[in-house]
Parts: structure tokens; sequence; C-alpha cells
């Protein structure tokens, strides 16, 4: 295996979709998601000379996200109370004394691993998407993420429409492939 | 009667909901005795659902331009 290096230049082109999405599904917040992947590429210039090249460029990056992603959970707890989860007896007058067996989460329901598994699914297309040729990805994600009109992604990328059908086509065949292998089979 | 490749453009149009009436009728026509086309149909059907559910989120290219000057102002 080749050893890897870094290339900044780079970065914001192959990963920042990547990172973005990483950081958004855990902070539910597209402004600081996005503030928190300009503090990751910085922080990652930063301490560029550590780098030894044993994990690739992008999973170096995710660990700094990850890091930048407790950071501010941290922040927005400073104080030590905020912490503290409190459960208290329900103050509504229909429900008091009812026993706190009642507000406990229903173990047999599986509801709530549908957004951890939403967010393992989006990184994973994610990944099928950066393995994509760049023209295809250029138009799936116009087309697919940002919803964008045919004549619109047309008229920008300087293609007529039965060219950009193709193009949609074979992005959503490799897609297809791809979430096969690492979505279904996992 | 529709050819195959045909077909599977108005399968991708459907996805994104820009098949027109008559595509639509011949494109369900030509599933009732093309298999291949029924099985491309019905993944691509499950791709748009996947997609859907993950909810995906892009940075537009002008905040993907501002951090690439941020990035060479401190390299």
């Amino acid at each position: 295996m080749t050893e890897n290096s870094l290339n900044p230049a780079s970065w914001v082109d192959k990963y920042a979709d990547y990172l973005f999405n990483y950081a958004v599904v855990r902070v539910s917040d597209a402004e600081i998601a996005k503030d928190l992947v300009q503090e990751t590429f910085l922080a990652a210039l930063k301490s560029a000379k550590n780098y030894q090249g044993a994990a690739s460029e992008r999973t170096w990056l995710i660990a700094i996200l990850k890091r930048k992603v407790i950071d501010y959970y941290r922040k927005i707890n400073s104080k030590k109370g905020k912490a503290e989860v409190r459960i208290n007896y329900s103050s509504q007058s229909d429900s008091a004394g009812d026993w706190l067996e009642e507000n406990v989460a229903d173990p047999f329901s599986t509801l709530e691993n549908d957004q951890i598994e939403n967010a393992e699914l989006g990184q994973a297309i994610q990944e099928c998407i950066s393995k994509l040729p760049k023209k295809q990805s250029a138009v799936f994600v116009m087309k697919t993420i940002r919803g964008l009109s045919t004549e619109d992604i047309c008229n920008e990328l300087g293609i007529n429409p039965s060219n950009l059908w193709v193009m949609v086509h074979r992005a959503r065949t490799n897609l297809m492939g791809c979430l096969n292998e690492n979505w279904f089979k996992l | 009667m529709i050819s195959c490749e045909k077909a599977s453009t108005i399968c991708n149009k459907k996805q994104y909901k820009e098949a027109t009436l008559l595509e639509q009728i011949k494109f369900g026509i030509h599933l009732l005795f093309c298999k291949a086309c029924a099985a491309f149909s019905k993944k691509n059907k499950k791709l748009t659902i996947l997609c859907d559910k993950a909810n995906l989120h892009n940075l537009s290219e002008q905040e993907k331009e501002k951090m690439k000057v941020k990035i060479e102002l401190n390299s």
C-alpha cells in the first residue's frame, strides 16, 4: 500500500460534504455543523506535521471532527448541572403520583434505532457518492440532494438533457451496486 | 413499443417526478413483459427511498469556496 499523504488543497472538494453530513446528524444544526467542519480543516492544517500517514486522510479528518463535536457539547454544557439528567414526577395533576416506571422508554420499541440507522445510512450513501466519477457525482448531488431542476443543471454544466439522464442513470446504477455491498450486506 | 434503454430513462425520470403521463403509460406497458426492467425499476425505487430516508445534506458551492480560501490563508 502506498504511504498516505496530506493534500489540503483537495480537502474541501473531497471531504467537505462527508464531514458536513457527519456533523449535521450529530449536532442537528446546519450552521453549527458548517462551523465545525471549518474548524476541523483549520485544526487539521495546524497539526498536519503530526500526521504520520498511518490512517487515510479521511479517517484522520473524521477523528478531528469527532473531537470538535465533543468539544461543542462540552461547551454548551459547561455548567456542571446542565449535564445532569433529572427525572421528576410528572407535575400534571392527572398523572401526579404515577410511578417512574411509566416514564421509562419502552424496551421493546425499535423506533429509537431509526434515527441512528438513518445517520449511518447517510454516511454510507455519502461514501458511495464520493467513489463515483466526478461528473456523475456532481449531477447526482445537484439533482437528488440539492433538488435542482433539469434545466438549471444543464445550464450550469453546459450539457443537454439526454446527456444528463445518461449521467444520472450511470450514477444511480453505480450507487445501487455500492450500497448493495456496503449497506445491505453489513 | 419502447426499448429497454428508453424505459430506463423514463424510470430515472420517474424518480424525480419528471416523467410525462404518456411516458409513464409506455413504461407501465413495457414493465408488463420485461422482467429486467421491472427488477431495475424496483431497485431504483429503493434507492430513491433510501436517499429520502437518509435526509442528505450538502454544502453549497459558495460555502465550499469560502472554506477553500480560509484553508489557503492558513496553510
